[in-house]
């Protein structure tokens, strides 16, 4: 099939130029197994294109793949559908105002977007956060990562065939969603952490649900895996499925579960501790295998970690402030600002002008977020608002990965293996 | 400013010093992080020097600054990680503003073909020697590089087409 040939049969209306790069470079991807034309009276050999608007692909990813019968030779990915120019907006706001448009990214877990972006700016500007407000950070960070990896879970295995499993999975989320409600006030995008500490302490309510939920979440997941892990359907569905070797993926970049799944056990709360993480035990689950069953089991072991370090949190979790007690570095609280002429002036600066970071500064901080490696770089011009704001995308990095394992993969596992990537568009598009 | 450095990384700079001397032209920290700032012609060299020497075989990112300068106006920075030691390391290098070209370390860090071809979609860096430059998030179409500090944050009208919104009307 050659160029001309694919040209003819998609008519793009928009972007032509675009289509008409990515087709040339699918062509152009492993130039050796170029032998198409002729030796083909089957015409078993097409191109497909899956997506964007696929509901197996998890939002707005679009694959180019070309198919011999139903294996697929190669693939290339589209993304940016849901590119919205986080970075432009980040230079344009200040610190704490661009803070909710990091749960717009990686939209299952907000709490370790805001926790991600707060701690760079911390980091940045030397601010000194209360022993409290870590611990809180590290429960939502946990209850997070615990609220995606569910969301991964009931779709994956709704992407291999069974369906009343997603809403299994979501019963437990929406118990999240109401811990998350009572814990910060807003259910999806909580937008709780703040510059120098958290928006508001637990409530006895919200310390509630969340032991109870420690407590009854574990036998859940027993469940999940008394019907998963001996299932033969679903092992059938994912053993050996979109391998990918240790080297490969640390050639690649792939990050998160994805590269613990093939054997490098690399956890940012362990390689770089931020928060209190170095004062909590937990175990780094890593599996050999490097397929989709290891992502599955990887997953699985982290969702039961992170109930864990919930427990510890809530046994060490000190008493003290939530919020740093420094007008210049972060927002005053409510108290200070109704009933004092000082708390309402330095309310009014934080939001018009913020912290401002010393000039020339930079800063690099990363945290584990459910996808993986979620890093901030900031460099300060001394303002207000960031000179410069780049995400390291965990989920930007898994797609690469994804490109490259799978060719020569059949097309029904397609989707299988995307849902064991675990990609959020509005993170990877940014 | 003195610098304080771990051992692995100390390691590092001290090999990078010794074998690349002049081509290294400044290394400062800044917040616990440590930036190394090369010549741009030696960036695949230095490269694997590290990368063989001192293991850093994985590449977390690459990205691209807008310093707004006179003179070498952007940057595009590589963030290392040195899996052995367990340490990070950024390496610099700037280009100027007329035809930004910088090589594309994509033959000794494969996960450097995405990442670059952002840096060139938000920038226009050119990335000699990669085997896919084509832009990421922008569609081939679009004429302008938008993280330029030039670039509006409204956006430039007419330069993306859209579907026409109303339908019924030609």
């Amino acid at each position: 099939m050659k160029l001309t040939d694919i040209q003819s049969k998609v008519h793009s209306t928009f972007f032509k130029e675009h289509q008409k790069k990515l087709y040339q470079s699918l062509e152009d991807k492993h130039t050796t197994i170029e032998e198409l034309d002729d030796g083909d009276p089957l015409t078993s050999k097409m191109i497909l294109n899956m997506g964007p608007q696929h509901p197996a692909t998890h939002g707005v990813l679009r694959l180019v793949l070309q198919l011999n019968g139903e294996s697929i030779e190669k693939a290339k990915l589209d993304i940016g559908y849901l590119h919205r120019g986080v970075e432009k907006i980040a230079e344009n706001k200040t610190y704490q105002e661009f803070m909710p448009y990091t749960d717009r990214m990686d939209y299952l877990s907000p709490y370790s977007n805001n926790v991600a972006l707060c701690q760079a700016v911390e980091k940045l500007a030397n601010v000194e956060v209360p022993e409290r407000a870590h611990y809180i950070r590290m429960i939502g960070c946990e209850l997070a990562r615990i609220s995606s990896h569910l969301l991964w879970l009931g779709t994956m295995v709704m992407d291999a065939g069974a369906v009343s499993f997603f809403i299994w999975t979501f019963k437990e989320r929406e118990k999240i969603y109401d811990i998350m409600d009572r814990l910060t006030g807003h259910r999806f995008t909580v937008s709780h952490a703040r510059i120098g500490g958290v928006a508001n302490d637990i409530t006895d309510e919200a310390m509630g649900a969340i032991k109870e939920f420690a407590e009854t979440f574990p036998k859940e997941l027993r469940d999940y895996h008394k019907l998963l892990d001996r299932n033969r359907i679903f092992i059938d569905r994912n053993e050996a499925v979109g391998v990918l070797k240790t080297e490969d993926a640390l050639r690649y970049g792939g990050t998160g579960p994805v590269l613990r799944a093939s054997g490098f056990g690399m956890d940012i709360r362990k390689f770089a501790p931020y928060a209190r993480y170095d004062e909590v035990e937990f175990k780094i689950p890593t599996r050999m295998e490097g397929d989709n069953l290891a992502r599955y089991f990887v997953r699985m072991e982290e969702m039961s970690e992170s109930i864990r370090i919930i427990n510890q949190c809530l046994e060490k979790l000190p008493k003290g402030p939530v919020r740093t007690d420094n007008a210049k570095q972060a927002y005053p609280s409510k108290d200070e600002v109704y009933y004092s002429m000082e708390g309402m002036i330095h309310d009014f600066m934080m939001t018009d002008t913020g912290i401002c970071p010393p000039e020339g500064a930079e800063t690099y901080c990363a945290v584990e977020a459910p996808k993986g490696e979620l890093g901030y770089y900031i460099q300060s011009d001394g303002t207000g608002h960031p000179w410069r704001l780049k995400v390291r995308a965990p989920s930007f990095a898994n797609l690469q990965v994804l490109e490259n394992i799978i060719d020569g993969e059949m097309v029904a596992d397609t989707v299988v293996i995307i849902g064991g990537m675990d990609p959020v568009m509005g993170e990877a598009d940014k | 400013m003195s610098l304080e450095l771990s051992e692995p990384l100390q390691k590092a700079i001290d090999g990078l010093s010794e074998s690349f001397n002049n081509k290294i032209l400044d290394v400062y920290q800044s917040t616990g992080s440590t930036f190394v700032l090369v010549e741009r012609e030696s960036i695949v060299e230095i490269s694997k020097y590290l990368k063989n020497e001192h293991h850093y075989t994985y590449l977390a990112d690459v990205f691209g600054i807008d310093r707004y300068t006179s003179e070498e106006r952007f940057e595009v920075v590589y963030n290392l990680i040195s899996l052995r030691d367990g340490v990070r390391l950024f390496l610099k290098v700037r280009c100027e503003e007329e035809q930004p070209e910088v090589d594309s370390v994509t033959s000794v860090w494969s996960s450097a073909n995405w990442a670059e071809r952002e840096v060139y979609d938000m920038f226009g860096i050119q990335f000699s020697n990669h085997p896919d430059l084509r832009r990421i998030l922008m569609p081939e179409d679009f004429d302008y590089f938008p993280l330029r500090k030039e670039f509006p944050l409204l956006g430039i009208p007419g330069s993306i087409e859209l579907p026409n919104s109303t339908p019924d009307t030609e």
